[in-house]
């Protein structure tokens, strides 16, 4: 090994074609989305311009862009306060998905008894149950806080469940001989071996905090606690305000873009050592 | 109480609620200091016994009784007892150190006090600079090893190993086969060895138990009398060749005394 590492090394053709076509798609993977998207960009301002279609029916993208810079300080405060309940929400969410994953691991009763509850509460549409809501909580906040949450959980919960439970049968007698508490098997076994799962639920969660928070805002209106992006687009709308109704889109997209990201992250940083899912293969 | 077995099997016997028999009234003791192997074909109920030794299962009828050890409320003895698993059973998110770390780690035992010990037990499977390496990392030898390592690190009295090697090529079962027997004549351990493999079990053990399946049950007990140590020449040699030839011969009539097969 020594030796060739020393000599001219000689790599075969395949290799070389191979690690070419990897170079090609590192570079692809950013660019032809990017030429996409300019091409869109550009032929949506040709397509507003040549049909004379007026900014109140399609801005134009140099229209969004103004409204954007213009309207800087409405919509970055309406965004800040979506973001809030989508944080809070998801801080919530992680809380009280993992803590009651943890409570099912306990026992196989109560998970049986409570589960049912918590597809019940997912598979509702979170704007049908919304309106109530608001009609029972008082601080709307809250009432934000609830629908969001109500929409972020389920998937931290079912897969932190999924997580705890598929710890290694034999490491658990090993555990179990070994004369570890309930408590020590949880935290050395099967909270590690939940991990991928919670994060792979994580990824979920965050963009559906974001879509639970942007739904409740709708239902919610504007009264109260402060006006999220939602609330700026339907008042947009009502004023035929276009192009600001597109960069409070544009901003949500952003966010959520974002969030994804921010996750992706975290599942990386967490894994990147010992999980498959985040080790690069060699061959 | 010199000549005491370690443990005492007796008329253990073992059904599952769908009415499967896996152990009928099989007795047995096993002699401080032996390396006894458990030989038979799948579903003879080989795991079900180092289980119900490690207290893993219960009993449907007899007892595990352990006459040089206390014994608490639950019946289980208070000598270290290890297992070993088919698959090395690693932490995958630990580093190899964690790994071994962790039965002293379940007694309270800081990273600080047990490194000295950790050590100590990955020097003796050879793996002394991979401490911090993941069980990714590994080949399956390795691997194998480290699970040896978090076995010796309790120092163990009794130490329980079903089909360890069973999945490794064979280069690396006869490299691993030598290595526990040097640590076993080191330590002076007992070991119980369960296999399917009738040569692994000529060349390991001092005593070959031979067991039938459906229902599972003991139909030979050979004494494997060649002297330890024992090394690749012993692979070769007429005494070992009768003694897998005897192992053989009890097994297949263990296979065809099993009810239905």
């Amino acid at each position: 090994m020594a030796e060739a590492a020393i000599e001219e090394v000689e790599i075969d053709e395949v290799e070389m074609r191979k690690a070419q076509a990897l170079k090609r798609e590192k570079i692809g993977r950013w660019l032809l989305p990017l030429i996409v998207i300019v091409l869109t960009i550009f032929a949506w301002d040709r397509f507003c311009v040549w049909n004379e279609i007026p900014h109140y029916i399609i801005p134009r993208p140099g229209q969004v862009l103004e409204a954007l810079i213009n309207d800087r300080v409405i919509l970055i405060g309406s965004l800040g306060t979506t973001l809030v309940i989508t944080f809070s929400a998801l801080a919530i969410a992680i809380v009280g998905g993992v803590g009651l994953a943890v409570l099912f691991a306990q026992s196989k009763w109560i998970e049986m008894t409570f589960f049912p509850y918590a597809v019940v509460l997912q598979v509702t549409p979170i704007i049908a149950i919304a309106p109530l809501i608001f009609i029972y909580v008082d601080s709307k906040f809250a009432g934000l806080l609830i629908c969001a949450w109500i929409v972020a959980f389920f998937p931290i919960l079912s897969n932190t469940t999924l997580g705890l439970n598929s710890a290694d049968h034999n490491l658990r007698d090993m555990m179990k001989l070994y004369g570890a508490s309930r408590w020590q098997t949880l935290r050395y076994l099967r909270l590690p071996a939940a991990l991928p799962y919670f994060l792979g639920g994580l990824k979920i969660a965050g963009g559906l905090s974001l879509i639970g928070a942007i739904v409740a805002e709708f239902v919610a209106g504007s009264s109260g606690f402060g006006s999220g992006l939602a609330f700026r687009i339907l008042e947009a709308s009502y004023r035929l305000k276009m192009p600001r109704m597109f960069a409070a889109i544009l901003l949500i997209s952003i966010a959520g873009v974002l969030i994804f990201m921010f996750m992706s992250f975290l599942s990386w940083f967490f894994l990147h050592k010992w999980h498959e899912s985040a080790i690069k293969r060699e061959i | 109480m010199e000549d005491a077995p370690l443990l005492s099997i007796q008329q253990i016997g073992k059904t599952f609620s769908n009415g499967t028999v896996a152990l009928r009234g099989m007795t047995m003791d096993i002699k401080q200091g032996s390396f006894v192997s458990l030989l038979g074909p799948s579903g003879c109920g080989k795991s079900t016994v180092l289980k119900i030794i490690a207290g893993l299962g219960n009993l449907t009828t007899g007892r595990v009784d352990w006459p040089t050890s206390t014994v608490d409320r639950l019946g289980r003895p208070d000598c270290e007892i290890s297992f070993v698993f088919q698959e090395p059973t690693l932490m995958q998110w630990a580093t190899v150190f964690e790994n071994v770390w962790l039965p002293l780690r379940l007694k309270g035992i800081s990273r600080e006090d047990a490194k000295e010990r950790v050590e100590e037990a990955l020097d003796m499977v050879g793996l002394h600079d991979f401490a911090a390496s993941y069980p990714r990392e590994l080949s399956g030898g390795m691997k194998m090893r480290v699970s040896i390592a978090r076995a010796l690190i309790t120092r163990p009295k009794l130490l329980l190993m079903d089909e360890p090697f069973a999945a490794l090529d064979e280069i690396t079962r006869f490299k691993l086969n030598n290595d526990l027997l040097d640590l076993w004549e080191k330590f002076n351990w007992t070991v119980i060895f369960v296999t399917h493999s009738v040569f692994e079990s000529a060349y390991l053990s001092s005593r070959i138990v031979v067991m039938a399946a459906r229902p599972g049950r003991v139909v030979e007990d050979i004494d494997v009398a060649a002297p330890y140590p024992r090394d690749d020449a012993f692979r070769t040699s007429t005494a070992y060749n009768g003694y897998c030839r005897e192992a053989s011969s009890a097994l297949h009539s263990a296979m065809d005394t099993g009810d239905h097969l």
